[in-house]
């Protein structure tokens, strides 16, 4: 398990090569009790993809997120980031940015001090200096087009407003990576058509490889390079939404699309 | 399992776990195993013995004879409150619920004197009833309105929240169906609050019982006459008769667990019946 | 829930007038009314007087001592109350539900008995006090105890308020903390400890101020002696069986006065609960 020499910007921690974020997943597996989540599933992610999880509540689509997260083990199966064994790798050291289904905002800190946090709680040594963050902080609103929001409390934002912070605090440590577990899932169709562009946009200019969770069809198809339709802990097709909507593999494929 | 980041390291689950069983053993179970190894020093005879004077016999009587007076007297009162203030909207509402809780933040002295400077020698209707050969303060009348002062809002504020999220939705259903508004609480709302009803009236009637800094300033320390238990134990105590005294408190420990593991029954079985307020 | 907003008091559910006439009339005739006294009475004999009970020598060192050792113990009890109410809800351990129940002791203990126990225990001749009074540090009649006796009361006050709250504390800030890179150290200090200081804070305006006001585990404990060990509440004992009515109200009023402003703290609290949280 080598570690390939890390290469940081002015504020990263990732270990990744920046032209290599592709991931492999390789017959992992993971029950919870007796309930299976995850059969033996393999699937390969190009670098700079976005990528969609797809299926019906209780199909292991967030299970596997969370595997590559690393909020998860898999109880068989690797995980590979690049050529790096990730596999049992703790959150931080995965280069992966988070973004969680109900935004999991520090209530008691502002706009900026939760976006910061990530560099904030950095070892002395590799923790970039207070103008750098805040530059940084700056920045990342700019990218979410919040400017100016930096001073309010998450309790003083609207539910889009406080996704996108969710999205910027994410992004501060310029994770190659992004995991999304059903980000819009809370907002209104407005909203959500609004963000999910935001979304596509800044996937694009970071050149992010992005795996986001989801439950809805059209947003999956929306947005998506690739979609994966999970089943019961088993993936039952990986294609191109045009692929999956034209040559549906299965059964389930064909009625869930329906 | 959740990832490895998301727990503490076993050494320190393992030390926060002593630390908080050490700070318990300390400051709880010791005061408490105190009370039973001073009791018994000079054996099972001379507990007896302390039990059996005339003295201790009759604060026990006293005790259980306040708490029979006080603790209904508060039930009932807890129970119209909570009606009230659960089935009704009326502005003061929230201004009602504060003036009930007062009591908890009254220091147990200034409640007994409060009513000391009611119906004391100097008080407000003191002449008055000195007039009449009526006998409050220095008394069983005095004690109660301590004891009821200091136990006011237990009921009360057990079931208040209870019966709030509850909602009206039952009652009114009784009543489309017929019932009268008695009938309605009997059948319908009663069995719904059983156990937090219970839950009230147990922890007054521990309160009741084992209230001393009120009844204290109320009482004149009569022995035989007008010391509750806790009393009886301070009299005791100030004498010296250690051993007595312990062996009294030593009912009262009795008395506490068995509220604790009632209490405790109680949460474990009915917790989703209760809303526990504390 | 199928509910009606009813916009106006009417609910056709019977009881209103009965059930708030009795709860009004009980609330004011035990609680409202002898509070009122206190009040009325400690100037009834004039401003100056009143000035002068209240803010005598000896009442001040009484003060000092109430509410500093109930300060300094509801402060002990915030650190040892948040590790108990953490091990609680986090951890599984033998004997957790014991641990658990024993948690509310002091409630159910009446002061009385708490307050001999923890003499005895504390005492130069006692099982703990062995060692404190060897190492110079006595405990029993000083102030000390009286901390050590009101960290007793109070721990059951912290536990309770923050228990609730620790068990609700989503998983995901802590999650997103990790994924950010915090060790579990930082995501403890900055996130987990910030989104429970309300309660703790509010757990430790409960366990002030019923320390402040504390009798029976106090009395036996304390030294008692005026102007070094004597808390306030004895204080109006004493004015009391001096017959000096207004000088016991007096300060019974003060001790109100500081409750009160605690209370309506307590309530500021709440509201920057609400408002913070998202």
């Amino acid at each position: 398990m080598r570690s390939n020499p890390r290469s940081s910007g002015a504020t990263g921690t990732n270990s990744l090569p920046s032209t290599d974020s592709s991931i492999r997943v390789e017959s992992v597996s993971k029950s919870f009790s007796a309930y299976p989540a995850l059969a033996h599933v393999s699937l390969t992610m190009r670098s700079g993809e976005f990528v969609a999880l797809l299926g019906p509540s209780g199909s292991g689509k967030t299970t596997l997120l969370r595997i590559l997260a690393g909020l998860e083990t898999p109880e068989s199966g690797d995980v590979w980031f690049g050529d790096r064994q990730v596999t049992k790798d703790a959150p931080s050291s995965r280069g992966i940015g988070f973004v969680f289904q109900h935004y999991a905002l520090f209530g008691h800190m502002t706009v900026a001090d939760n976006i910061a946090f990530g560099l904030n709680v950095m070892k002395r040594s590799a923790r970039p200096s207070r103008e750098a963050i805040r530059s940084r902080v700056q920045e990342l609103l700019e990218l979410v087009q919040l400017p100016g929001l930096g001073k309010r409390y998450p309790s003083q934002l609207s539910g889009g407003q406080r996704q996108r912070v969710a999205l910027a605090r994410a992004l501060a440590r310029e994770p190659r990576i992004l995991l999304l577990d059903e980000p819009f899932g809370a907002l209104d169709a407005k909203v959500r058509r609004e963000l999910r562009d935001a979304l596509r946009n800044i996937h694009d200019e970071l050149g992010l490889t992005s795996i986001f969770v989801t439950h809805d069809q059209e947003e999956a198809f929306g947005l998506a390079d690739r979609v994966a339709l999970l089943n019961r802990g088993r993936i039952e097709q990986f294609d191109s939404p045009e692929e999956i909507a034209q040559n549906p593999a299965t059964q389930f494929v064909e009625s869930f699309i329906a | 399992m959740t990832a490895a980041g998301l727990r503490e390291p076993k050494a320190v689950k393992a030390l926060l776990i002593a630390a908080a069983v050490a700070y318990v053993l300390i400051m709880l179970v010791l005061p408490l195993g105190t009370v039973l190894i001073e009791a018994l020093k000079e054996g099972w005879a001379a507990w007896w013995t302390s039990i059996g004077d005339p003295d201790a016999r009759a604060s026990i009587e006293l005790t259980l004879l306040v708490a029979a007076i006080a603790v209904p007297l508060n039930t009932i009162f807890g129970v119209a409150a909570a009606w009230a203030i659960s089935k009704f909207d009326f502005p003061g509402k929230a201004v009602l619920v504060a003036f009930i809780e007062l009591p908890f933040s009254v220091s147990p002295v200034v409640s007994g004197l409060v009513f000391v400077l009611i119906f004391g020698a100097q008080g407000w209707v003191g002449p008055w009833l000195a007039d009449r050969d009526i006998h409050i303060i220095f008394a069983l009348p005095g004690l109660v309105l301590a004891t009821l002062f200091v136990t006011f809002p237990f009921v009360a504020r057990q079931l208040i929240p209870l019966m709030t999220a509850q909602g009206r939705a039952d009652e009114e259903a009784a009543l489309t169906l017929g019932a009268s508004g008695w009938q309605t609480f009997w059948h319908v709302t009663l069995p719904n609050i059983r156990f937090a009803l219970l839950y009230g009236v147990l922890l007054c009637n521990a309160r009741a019982m084992g209230e001393f800094g009120a009844v204290s300033v109320v009482s004149g320390h009569i022995r035989g006459k007008t010391n509750t238990m806790p009393l009886q134990v301070e009299a005791l105590y100030n004498d010296y008769s250690f051993v007595a005294a312990f062996a009294v408190a030593s009912l009262l420990c009795l008395l506490a667990i068995v509220t604790l593991a009632l209490k405790s029954a109680l949460e474990w079985r009915h917790r989703d019946q209760l809303a526990a307020v504390h | 829930m199928p509910g009606v907003k009813r916009r106006r008091n009417a609910s056709p559910l019977p009881g209103l007038g009965l059930t708030l006439g009795t709860t009004i009339l009980w609330l004011s005739l035990i609680v409202l009314i002898p509070l009122a006294a206190v009040f009325l009475k400690s100037v009834s004999d004039g401003p100056q007087t009143f000035w002068s009970a209240a803010m005598s020598p000896r009442a001040i060192a009484a003060y000092r001592l109430s509410f500093g050792a109930a300060a300094l113990a509801a402060a002990a009890n915030c650190v040892f109350g948040l590790l108990i109410a953490w091990v609680l809800v986090r951890y599984r351990f033998v004997g957790k539900r014991l641990l658990s129940a024993l948690i509310d002791l002091p409630f159910a203990l009446p002061t009385a008995v708490a307050g001999i126990a923890l003499t005895a225990l504390y005492a130069d001749t006692g099982l703990l006090g062995r060692i404190f009074s060897k190492a110079g540090l006595p405990i029993a009649y000083t102030p000390s105890g009286v901390v050590v006796a009101l960290a007793f009361i109070g721990l059951p006050f912290v536990v309770r308020t923050v228990e609730p709250v620790l068990a609700e504390l989503s998983s995901e800030p802590e999650e997103a903390a990790l994924t950010l890179g915090a060790t579990r150290l930082q995501t403890f200090l900055r996130v987990i400890l910030p989104a429970v200081a309300p309660a703790l804070a509010t757990g430790f305006a409960l366990a002030f101020a019923r320390g402040a006001g504390e009798y029976g585990s106090v009395i036996f404990i304390a030294g008692n002696m005026p102007f070094r060990s004597e808390i306030a509440p004895l204080l109006i004992i004493t004015h009391l069986e001096e017959y000096n009515y207004a000088g016991a109200a007096a300060i019974a009023c003060v001790m109100l006065l500081i409750s009160f402003t605690v209370l309506l703290a307590l309530n500021a609290i709440q509201h920057w609960r609400q408002r913070r949280s998202a």
